[in-house]
């Protein structure tokens, strides 16, 4: 059987629109009965993700695979990339910038948020290049 | 009993089979079928949006009628705090319960009372330690509806209490059994309602297994007899028995403003609400402690069997509580009243099917049909999106050639076919149609 496939543009530039690729894959999940607690883990850790794009990347796309086992996603971004990963996804660890913050955003969270909703993450990034997170949900 | 009763009803002698309602259901429960609207039982809320913007009137919810005061030998009104916002220059509560005790009930219990009970008993709630947080208000029925089959990872959330209209009939209706020592059954308590989730809440309720609430009579319906009965000389009988704490729970931010705890947020307004929802399940708001939701705009005093304007009615409202104390009600409830006892579960009413691999499939066809379907969300095939109609067809309850574009597409191919075949007729037979044309 083939994988459902769904595909979102991000808009760098629009933080009210950040969390519309997540609520559209919710609306699948449930389609699909899925298990609640597992919709939650993927809209969280979707949500983080998207809020990253805005923040850091201006934007980029989303790509979301389900089959019988699993959910996986692809974050793809062209923005300014990752200098240190491992320090990226440390608690805390920030490079937003102030008047991100003042919004409320950039505490730090988004990755580790990300890794702890799904059980695959993985990031390659280059500087100057941009960054593709890909984030696994077993069903 | 239909397992699936609602108040929120279609009258298809007025419905003109048009989109206004199909495009503003939240849940995308109604379709229009064979000219007429039809309401997906399974899908309604009883949110009452259908009926707000009905042009025609043709939705309409089903309540009970004052009549149903001869049905019980012992009644009870439990008027909901929203209906003391419906008067001009009301100064004091006691002049409405009065004029229901006139009207013919023979006792009044506030629903305000209850609700300053609830509100004590989620203030302990509150402090419990390890709570998951934020905690979401059960008091409105459609949200909690709501909650149950589209935000089912939130469920844990709920505030798991009876609204104060359960805790009232409960306790109205045990204090009148002590009282005239009559048996439960013939005592009537009677919600005075200014919303039809309530109606369906006290038919099939969620959180408990049968509702005290015998009967439910809608404000609009009770407002103009009440009228005649509105008069400052009589009041003495009957006195109020709820402060502002109750009062307030009539308005959005009520019911949270009564946790003496800034950590909260109130949303009114059903497409609001669902924002919240959404955003809380992203676990986009941190520190909050509570959630309050109404699905009317501006909370209860909005809802659609009240009579005056929601803004003009809030502005009532605080003018009403100024001069009312704190609160009256401090007593615990005991737990029977209050709790909970049938716990909110998951309706899966959006799945596509028990099977995953089905399902899966049906997605895959889903989105091929809507690739082929115009985009344009018109609703002219009776479905509120192509994205719903392309459910409908997978689902088998609709087929892709409802489309107006697709059957002018199908059309206009047909038309194209018959100019080809036209060309294909050979020179000797057209010869020969012209001959006939000259001799006739």
């Amino acid at each position: 059987m083939n994988a459902i496939q769904l595909h979102y543009e991000v808009d760098g530039t629009d933080f009210t629109r950040a969390g519309e690729a997540s609520a559209a894959v919710k609306k699948a999940l449930r389609q699909l009965g899925v298990r609640p607690d597992i919709i939650r883990k993927v809209a969280i850790a979707l949500y983080e993700g998207e809020i990253n794009m805005v923040i850091h990347a201006e934007g980029g796309y989303i790509d979301v695979s389900i089959d019988q086992s699993s959910i996986q996603m692809a974050l793809c971004d062209h923005g300014k990339g990752i200098e240190n990963i491992d320090l990226a996804m440390k608690e805390g660890y920030s490079t937003a910038p102030d008047e991100v913050r003042s919004l409320g955003f950039g505490a730090g969270m988004g990755l580790p948020n990300m890794k702890k909703n799904t059980d695959e993450m993985h990031i390659e990034s280059t500087v100057g290049v941009g960054t593709n997170v890909y984030m696994t949900v077993y069903l | 009993m239909n397992s699936f009763f609602h108040s929120v009803t279609l009258d298809p002698q007025k419905c003109k089979g048009c989109i206004n309602c199909i495009k503003r259901c939240p849940t995308e429960a109604i379709r229009v079928r064979n000219g007429k609207a039809t309401i997906l039982a399974e899908r309604c809320i009883d949110c009452g949006e259908c009926i707000r913007v009905c042009p025609h009137h043709a939705k309409k919810a089903v309540c009970d009628t004052l009549s149903v005061l001869n049905d019980y030998e012992y009644t009870i009104a439990l008027p909901a705090p929203s209906l003391y916002a419906q008067f001009n220059h009301l100064e004091d509560v006691e002049i409405v319960l009065n004029a229901l005790l006139m009207l013919g009930f023979d006792d009044v219990f506030e629903v305000s009372k209850a609700a300053e009970l609830v509100s004590d008993a989620t203030r302990k709630y509150m402090a419990r330690p390890g709570l998951l947080k934020p905690v979401i208000s059960s008091a409105c029925p459609a949200v909690t509806r709501l909650i149950r089959v589209r935000f089912p990872s939130l469920i844990d959330h709920v505030l798991p209490f009876n609204a104060p209209v359960e805790v009232a009939a409960r306790l109205a209706r045990k204090q009148a059994v002590k009282k005239t020592g009559l048996p439960p059954e013939k005592i009537g308590t009677i919600f005075i309602s200014p919303c039809p989730a309530k109606v369906t809440a006290s038919k099939m309720p969620l959180g408990t297994q049968k509702s005290a609430v015998s009967a439910v009579v809608s404000i609009s319906e009770v407002y103009p007899q009440l009228l005649h009965h509105m008069n400052a000389d009589t009041v003495g009988t009957i006195s109020a028995q709820s402060g502002k704490i109750g009062v307030s729970w009539a308005s959005s931010s009520g019911e949270s403003a009564a946790l003496l705890n800034d950590n909260y947020l109130a949303a009114d307004g059903i497409e609001n609400v669902i924002r919240v929802l959404e955003d809380l399940e992203d676990e986009k708001f941190e520190n909050l402690d509570f959630i309050e939701l109404n699905a009317c705009n501006a909370g209860c005093i909005g809802g659609v069997l009240t009579v005056e304007n929601p803004y003009i009615a809030r502005t009532k409202l605080k003018r009403l509580r100024k001069y009312l104390p704190v609160s009256l009600n401090h007593d615990p409830v005991e737990s029977p009243v209050l709790d909970w006892d049938a716990p909110l579960e998951y309706t899966p009413v959006l799945k596509l099917d028990d099977n995953f691999s089905v399902a899966m499939e049906k997605m895959s066809r889903m989105e091929q049909i809507e690739e082929r379907l115009p985009g344009l969300d018109c609703g002219s095939c009776g479905a509120p999106s192509c994205h719903a109609l392309a459910e409908d067809v997978v689902r088998g309850i609709a087929s892709e050639d409802e489309c107006i574009y697709k059957f002018r597409e199908n059309f206009s191919a047909l038309v194209d076919n018959i100019h080809k075949l036209d060309s294909m007729i050979p020179q000797s037979l057209l010869n020969r149609k012209e001959e006939r044309h000259d001799t006739d």
